[in-house]
């Protein structure tokens, strides 16, 4: 099996890596001035892509994300990375905290329609809404196999055999291409975008869009009512003994 | 050419430790007298029987690098600069010699006793007394952590002046008395250029109260600057008002394969000519420190071949963008010009600490592999890896022996360590005084940033002429007449 086209999702949101301030209107987080970069399960999807493109099961690696003007930033790893061109899907700076799955899964089937990819690998969820819901969501509407959670994929004439990670453990499946697929942690380890590729990837193509012209309506479904701080946890007590333990135990009706 | 993976077996450590005094047999105790049980109860009456320690002294008597131990019977943790004072004055009346000790991080054998002296702990002189968030200052006590300092004064969008790899046990105050340097002296310049203000204790138990939140300040002799860098000779540090910068809000990094050490300066004088002010760290190593980080600590090179050397440089701003800009610019010239032929930039946080910890990692790796015979020295910057090569030169017929350089090039400070299988003093005899000789030569520093300690006393005359050693016997002999604080280290012993 060769010459596959593959379109793959990335997100740009908060690092991983900062500490996250809920907003003084408690309608969200704080993104001005915080850094961000691509969501983790996002570098596994684009690496999977890569690495197929490496092994020449992938011809082509079309990078599409949906979000505001820095997005590009984002895209541009991809492409640095090893991806071909770029999709960038822009919308308005301060509204993609309310981009919402559904919205990009509608937006993804419209670029489906129109790059005609053999396989679609997205990034098992984003670490700002842990949604895991965008795969899901865009099997259903192309009504192609998904294979979420995956941990390992291989490609084997017009099919894929996944690994995938659920609660009980791993369950491996087979599904038919074209298939969405959803990248796990433990799925591939990411390669640093190296500074040759960054300058090659400069000249790379990335073609911009709107919701508006894929014809897509992005209107939230959901409304975000209030966002707060786990509570803060409690300092516990030392006991001396186990004789005082037990009573402690009694006082607070745990015995 | 020693074959790289051939010097990397792990030996065990057990027979590395030499004792400080018989790694320099010809160093005698000085006339000092022994401590007695009337002496501990005294040192329990006024720091409690809390801050008395006894037994189990391993940690206190030898250093991280486990070179050198000593055989100290006592340590005395005082919690106030009251008792600090309490402690010194009774020493001083009996003639008790003490080691003042931080965090024990010391690479010199500064912090250890060499024989019997009271080893006194800063450990439980750790408050952080005041943070004054509009002027950026903070007020603390000697034995905070330096991590622990950082994460506070973090919390009000400062940074420390001063970071290193020892940061989560080194002590501010040792920081202080061995004027560490680190990574960020490039961006930030040197320590004592932060420190507003210090409290010390003389040797004698009085308290010298320097203590002083002015930046500016032109009222007289400016003291508190002969005890930073002193090793704990002079006296103790128990107090310190240090002048904080913002914490950036951009941080990037960089890491660049080059083919010379020629390339490597190429790429930092670009580097530095693109970036400017928002440069906060240049560091280089050599391919064999990247070997041995991956090898003996599992960390993989983000770059997908091995190179001759590694430049790394991180940036620090206040704006994403702006600081964006000014890297791209930088690595597109530093292709253009093919002073590197490979690197990487971060693009996470996490990436960014893991390229930083292949450099921190370093002395950890070698330390897993072997003796370390470690030199830090200043050198002009053109001749910084040739002091490898010829090293490596002298050392091609000692068995199981590499050498590997590393270190702050943005400061000219190159970090040149020989790794043996064991001590052993005919490899140290090949290194040793030739390494001193030709820093000297260029007119370079034998110490950039570790210290004299004990290591290196015997040294001094090869970065400091004789009229500047004799004023500071001079000064010695005024604070501490006793001569009862750290003996044996910074000052000649037997030159």
């Amino acid at each position: 099996m060769s010459g596959l086209r593959v379109l793959v999702g990335c997100k740009r949101v908060i690092d991983y890596a900062v500490k996250i301030r809920v907003r003084p209107d408690s309608l969200g987080v704080v993104t001005d001035g915080v850094k961000h970069s691509m969501n983790p399960f996002d570098e596994n999807a684009i690496e999977e892509a890569v690495r197929m493109k490496q092994k020449k099961v992938v011809k082509e690696i079309v990078v599409a994300s949906c979000g505001p003007s820095q997005s590009q930033e984002t895209i541009r790893t991809a492409l640095a990375m090893g991806a071909d061109r770029g999709i960038h899907v822009e919308v308005p700076a301060g509204t993609d905290a309310n981009l919402q799955p559904l919205a990009v899964a509608k937006i993804f089937s419209k670029l489906v329609e129109k790059e005609k990819p053999d396989l679609v690998i997205l990034g098992k969820q984003a670490i700002d809404d842990d949604a895991n819901q965008t795969t899901q969501l865009l099997a259903g509407m192309l009504d192609w196999p998904q294979g979420t959670m995956a941990s390992v994929v291989s490609a084997s004439d017009g099919s894929l055999t996944i690994t995938r990670e659920i609660d009980g453990g791993l369950e491996d499946i087979s599904v038919s291409l074209p298939a969405v697929i959803s990248a796990d942690l433990r799925l591939n380890e990411p390669r640093y975008a190296t500074l040759p590729n960054i300058m090659k990837a400069k000249k790379k193509k990335i073609e911009k869009m709107t919701p508006d012209k894929l014809g897509v309506d992005i209107t939230p479904r959901l409304k975000i009512l209030n966002v707060v701080d786990p509570p803060v946890r409690q300092a516990g007590d030392k006991v001396p003994d186990v004789t005082t333990l037990v009573e402690k135990l009694k006082e607070k009706g745990h015995l | 050419m020693i074959p790289v993976r051939q010097c990397l077996k792990l030996t065990p450590l057990c027979s590395q430790i030499r004792h400080g005094s018989r790694m320099f047999p010809q160093l005698k105790r000085g006339s000092f007298n022994r401590i007695t049980d009337e002496d501990v109860n005294l040192f329990a009456g006024i720091v409690g029987q809390n801050g008395i320690k006894t037994e189990e002294l391993d940690h206190y008597n030898t250093d991280w690098l486990n070179t050198v131990s000593g055989f100290t019977e006592l340590v005395v943790s005082p919690k106030s600069v009251e008792e600090v004072a309490a402690v010194l004055r009774h020493c001083n009346g009996r003639r008790l010699a003490v080691v003042p000790q931080g965090g024990n991080t010391g690479l010199v054998g500064g912090s250890n006793p060499v024989f019997d002296e009271i080893v006194l702990s800063l450990e439980r002189l750790n408050n952080i007394s005041h943070i004054d968030p509009y002027a950026g200052i903070v007020e603390c006590e000697a034995g905070v952590i330096l991590q622990n300092l950082s994460d506070k004064v973090g919390e009000h969008g400062y940074t420390v002046p001063l970071d290193l790899g020892a940061r989560g046990s080194c002590f501010i105050g040792g920081n202080l008395a061995t004027h560490a340097g680190g990574l960020r002296v490039v961006r930030y310049g040197q320590l004592r250029g932060s420190v507003l203000g210090m409290r010390v204790v003389l040797p004698d138990g009085q308290i010298l109260d320097g203590r002083s939140n002015m930046r500016k300040d032109n009222t007289g002799y400016d003291i508190k600057q002969l005890f930073i860098g002193s090793e704990g000779t002079l006296g103790v540090i128990t107090d310190v008002s240090l002048l904080l910068p913002q914490t950036p809000v951009s941080v990037n990094m960089a890491l660049f394969g080059c083919d010379s050490f020629d390339d490597v300066i190429k790429c930092y004088r670009l580097s530095r000519q693109c970036l400017g002010e928002i440069v906060s760290a240049c560091e280089f190593m050599d391919s064999l420190c990247m070997t041995s980080v991956n090898d003996i600590l599992g960390l993989a090179s983000p770059l997908e071949d091995s190179h001759p050397f590694y430049y790394l440089v991180e940036t620090s701003g206040m704006n994403m963008d702006h600081d964006m800009e000014k890297l791209e610019t930088c690595i597109e010239k530093v292709f253009e010009s093919g002073c590197a032929t490979d690197g990487v930039m971060a693009a996470s946080k996490d990436q960014a600490r893991h390229m930083m910890s292949l450099r921190e990692n370093i002395a950890p790796a070698l330390k897993a592999v072997g003796f370390n015979y470690k030199y830090d020295v200043s050198l002009p910057i053109q001749h910084m890896y040739s002091l490898v090569e010829k090293i490596r030169n002298k050392m091609r017929k000692t068995e199981g022996a590499f050498s590997v350089g590393y270190g702050h090039l943005g400061d000219n400070n190159l970090h040149l360590n020989i790794i043996t299988p064991q001590y052993c003093t005919q490899a140290l005899s090949l290194i040793e005084p030739f390494v001193y000789e030709e820093v000297s030569r260029l007119k370079g520093s034998i110490s950039a940033e570790h210290g004299m300690g004990l290591k290196k006393a015997n040294y001094l005359r090869y970065s400091k002429d004789p009229s500047m050693i004799a004023m500071m016997r001079s000064l010695k002999d005024v604070f501490d007449p006793n001569g009862i604080m750290n003996p044996y280290k910074l000052l000649p012993w037997n030159d």
